[in-house]
């Protein structure tokens, strides 16, 4: 398989009030292949959310290079590598435009990474699909169409973030704890709904996550993290053999370390 | 005097939309707007003098209000000022401008000709709102046509989500420069407008037209809840002319007009505080309740 991403030896440094250097990402070699579900784990200040900051640009990094399908993209502002990578947030109100009715999300959604003109949006001529999309996800999102999001619930905001930021397939899909913050039962819909659009749409997907259980039943390989470091990582192999006390042992273990 | 302030209205109104484009569409305050106004109106007052038609007058006015806000736009985005104080900086500078285009501080447009002589043989003030309408029906159009198109849709995302706007490929930077233009150019119209109905531009025309703007907005937000972005458009004008109505009631009822800035900031003053009165109302009646349950 082809290597979609490569990080090489990236480094994000943040300096305190006090010129105290704080190392978020401590030379982080990553290569991401096309068709990877990568599950990644680590504990609070251990460099995921910069990871993904960092390989969405919209945080630069202090040092080291980012390719995107080896053309490197490590300049490139956050607009423009918006072309590869759809992301959805932990946070609900994060992905979506809360005035701006769920069609007009789709809407916007769909010219992901294009350039867009001064011409009728063409809000009508989608709206069938945008309907039958919305439907598929089965939690009466179908109903909404012109309610804006702020009105909408949680679940129903992050199903509808995941549907806008795999409309138009990008290459890279990065999830950012996005069950989190959902009640089980809904997150365990969204996860299972996240899981059959991967497969389906075969995209290649980052996905943090604080629960292990999620972290070893989905994807292909799996990335712990630790104080800017990937400390460990385990190909489907090696993913199969792990089990849930092995992973409670490893997390042990890095507490048992920041502790000291 | 009713129908004058109606007129008046009309033409504060097109200050107000403009405003609303950044203030509340883009979710930031653009002070340029104290610059770019009296700046409308001393182009506008010194093309008239120096003999070119009202017409294209009012037109080159709108397109040094936008030059205006191209400037607050690019100090903003490119050069990181933060937001407050790039429209301070240009407003500020755009005083000399100003004197620069006048040669003085206050030019009177007796004896030239106007924008409203179209309709002439009118009664009083009827010209001026027949103007004032068609104007808003242009500006209105074209904002309506503007935020229905894919850019559009992207500047108001951006208002609304910028980090979101960002990850879907919106240059956010670009739509923040697009509105600050877009913006001044439609306060400098008004400035232009109101210039030609006053007969005279002033440098120090701009002082406190935000708040005059803004109460445009807030009276119709507070007095029409929950419309679309179109209705909202036509109800700051209605916002617009209760607003002078207002004025007008309070200097009939013998208000001396030297002190009117208090009241018009005290007028605003409680229309931004309703919702939080209403909040606090409603809050007491909510735990009044939870005490006889």
């Amino acid at each position: 398989m082809s290597r979609l991403l490569e990080l090489k030896q990236v480094t994000k440094i943040i300096e305190n009030e006090s010129d105290k250097n704080n190392t978020i990402l401590d030379h982080v070699d990553l290569t991401i292949r096309e068709g990877d579900f990568i599950t990644v784990l680590g504990g609070n200040g251990a460099g995921k959310s910069t990871l993904f900051n960092s390989i969405t640009g919209s945080q630069p990094v202090t040092s080291g290079r980012i390719a995107f399908n080896g053309k490197p993209v490590t300049n490139w502002p956050e607009e423009k590598r918006a072309r590869f990578i759809g992301r959805v947030f932990q946070d609900p109100k994060m992905g979506t435009a809360p005035r701006m009715t769920v069609e007009e999300n789709l809407l916007l959604a769909l010219k992901r990474g294009q350039k867009r003109h001064f011409l009728p949006r063409k809000l009508k001529e989608n709206h069938e699909d945008f309907k039958q999309l919305c439907a598929s996800v089965g939690n009466g999102l179908e109903h909404h169409l012109d309610t804006p999001t702020g009105h909408l619930s949680g679940g129903q905001r992050q199903s509808l973030s995941l549907l806008m930021t795999t409309l138009t397939q990008p290459d890279l899909l990065l999830l950012d704890e996005h069950t989190a913050a959902l009640d089980p039962k809904t997150s365990k819909r969204l996860m299972t709904l996240t899981n059959q659009m991967i497969q389906q749409k075969e995209l290649t997907c980052l996905m943090i996550t604080h629960r292990m259980e999620d972290a070893l039943t989905y994807g292909n390989r799996l990335i712990l993290m630790e104080n800017g470091k990937v400390k460990l990582d385990l190909n489907q192999e090696e993913k199969d053999k792990l089990t849930l006390e092995d992973l409670f042992v490893l997390f042990e273990k890095e507490d048992a370390l920041e502790t000291v | 005097m009713l129908i004058s302030a109606i007129a008046q209205g009309f033409l504060w109104a097109i200050l107000g939309i403009g405003i609303y484009t950044t203030y509340r569409i883009l979710n930031f305050p653009d002070l340029t707007a104290e610059g770019s106004f009296p700046l409308g109106a001393a182009v506008a007052v010194t093309a008239i003098v120096s003999g070119i038609h009202p017409v294209v007058a009012t037109l080159v006015a709108v397109f040094a209000g936008m030059g205006a806000g191209l400037v607050t736009g690019l100090l903003f985005t490119k050069g990181k000022v933060p937001v407050i104080l790039s429209g301070i900086l240009v407003m500020s500078g755009l005083h000399s401008v100003m004197l620069f285009v006048m040669q003085r501080p206050n030019l009177s447009l007796l004896n030239h000709p106007r924008l409203y002589d179209a309709f002439t043989g009118l009664p009083n003030y009827f010209d001026v709102v027949i103007v004032g309408i068609g104007v808003l029906a242009l500006v209105i159009s074209g904002l309506l046509f503007f935020f229905y198109t894919s850019k559009g849709q992207a500047y108001i995302a951006t208002g609304d989500n910028e980090s979101m706007a960002r990850s879907l490929g919106i240059q956010t930077d670009n739509m923040k420069i697009l509105g600050l233009v877009l913006s001044n150019g439609i306060i400098a119209l008004s400035g232009a407008l109101i210039a030609q109905s006053n007969g005279y531009a002033d440098v120090n025309g701009g002082i406190g037209i935000i708040v005059i703007g803004l109460a445009s907005i807030i009276i119709a937000e507070v007095v029409f809840k929950e419309v679309t972005l179109g209705e909202r458009l036509v109800t700051i004008v209605i916002g617009s002319v209760l607003y002078q109505l207002l004025l007008l009631g309070v200097i009939r009822f013998g208000f001396d007009t030297t002190y009117i800035r208090i009241f018009s900031s005290s007028i605003l003053a409680v229309f931004l505080m309703t919702p939080q009165l209403r909040k606090g109302l409603k809050l007491d009646r909510l735990s009044g309740k939870e005490e006889r349950a």
